[in-house]
């Protein structure tokens, strides 16, 4: 066992993951709502679950993947967007 | 015109109890008369944390149902003949709150008092709901801690939809954040959210930041408002709250690791 990993693992800075996922959940909530989100526009993330299945349904014209293929993830980071995507295609039996 | 102010979280554990009484509390002690009222129907904890707990006669529901007159429910603070409290009822029928009931109390005591202070129960259920539904302005109780941060956001959604004001298109309740049990010292190794990163989640006025304290706890066992200890941080971070709640300006204190002097430092203080 990695005991210095183990140590060192527990104090890793996890605030700003807080901080990232609650960003989106109280977006979500919002927008469900109807309420205006912190700055006052309609929410920028409420479109992700829609683009990720448009994103699926659009890889699946190509290859057959299953529902978590497609990983949409909004992260903010010293006040950028980064709006991160993956496609995981599965692996090729030849 | 008495002013009506809930305190509300949704989440449960938070420190809503804690803050109503010491709110309270304060209003009081800057002359303003204030009563402060359990809405936690069946989990009556408000008159400990006051230390009027064996004054209790009657209570909010005796009063709702005709049992007892407001005069003989009220219970006066001991210190501050300003204050009042109102006791929940230890009844485990949840319908025993009626809006109408609420409503007529709550008309009655505008009559005599500055400030109704509303004591939530945790949830979104009857009780929350009636506690919230007069309200002028809401205290919005919020741990750094992301279940706390959420549910606070779902509270602030209900307010701005499920209360009379908005429902009579009279306006919205004023909203403020308090975020209690805050530990810089985790905040600065990047462990807790910062004030600011719940700011900007909430996007509500900051009223007040409560450092998490071991005096909470203390106090509560005397049953003595946290308030009342001015010698211990969150006892002055209430008493900021309050002054800026009366329109004050004070700057926020205990953001900050407060960073140890050279004799502290060496005798551990
Ligand atoms: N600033 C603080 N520092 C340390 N402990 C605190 C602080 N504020 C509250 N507490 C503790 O947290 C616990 C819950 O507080 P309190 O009863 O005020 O919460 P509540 O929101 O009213 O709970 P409920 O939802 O059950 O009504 C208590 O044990 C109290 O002593
Ligand atoms: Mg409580």
């Amino acid at each position: 066992m990695d005991w210095f990993g183990w140590f060192k693992s527990k104090n890793v800075p996890t605030a700003n993951t807080a901080r990232d996922r609650l960003m989106m959940v109280v977006a979500i909530q919002r927008d469900q709502d109807g309420r205006r989100n912190a700055t006052g526009e309609a929410s920028a993330v409420s479109y992700l679950p829609q683009l990720r299945e448009e994103l699926l349904s659009v890889v699946r014209k190509y290859v057959l993947v299953p529902d978590s293929a497609v990983q949409v993830n909004l992260q903010r980071e010293s006040g950028l967007e980064v709006l991160e995507m993956n496609i995981t295609l599965p692996e090729r039996e030849d | 015109m008495a002013k009506i102010i809930v305190v509300t979280s949704g989440k449960g554990g938070v420190g809503k109890t804690t803050t109503s009484a010491s709110f309270a509390t304060g209003l009081a002690a800057r002359g303003k008369r204030t009563v402060v009222i359990d809405f936690d129907v069946g989990l009556r904890n408000l008159d400990l944390i006051m230390g009027c707990e064996r004054r209790v006669v009657f209570d909010f529901v005796n009063v709702i149902q005709g049992e007892a007159n407001l005069r003989q429910a009220l219970i006066k603070d001991k210190q501050n003949d300003k204050l009042c409290i109102l006791a929940a009822s230890q009844t485990r029928d949840k319908d025993a709150l009626s809006q109408d009931g609420v409503e007529r109390v709550l008309n009655e005591l505008a009559k005599d008092f500055d400030y109704i202070v509303c004591d939530s129960p945790a949830g979104i259920e009857r009780g929350a709901h009636l506690a919230m539904y007069f309200a002028d302005e809401a205290l919005v109780v919020t741990n750094p801690e992301v279940s706390s941060v959420r549910d606070s956001d779902r509270v602030l959604g209900l307010l701005a939809s499920k209360t009379r004001l908005t429902e009579l298109g009279n306006g919205r309740v004023k909203e403020h954040l308090v975020l209690t049990r805050y530990n810089p010292q985790r905040v600065e190794k990047g462990e807790m959210l910062s004030v600011q990163d719940v700011q900007d989640i909430l996007a509500v006025p900051l009223l007040g930041v409560i450092p998490e304290s071991q005096s909470v706890l203390t106090s509560s066992n005397s049953g003595s408002p946290v308030i009342l200890d001015q010698t211990n941080d969150a006892g002055v971070a209430y008493d900021d709250l309050v002054a800026r709640f009366l329109g004050e300006d004070r700057p926020h204190r205990f953001l900050d690791v407060q960073k140890k002097g050279f004799l502290s430092k060496l005798f551990g203080g």
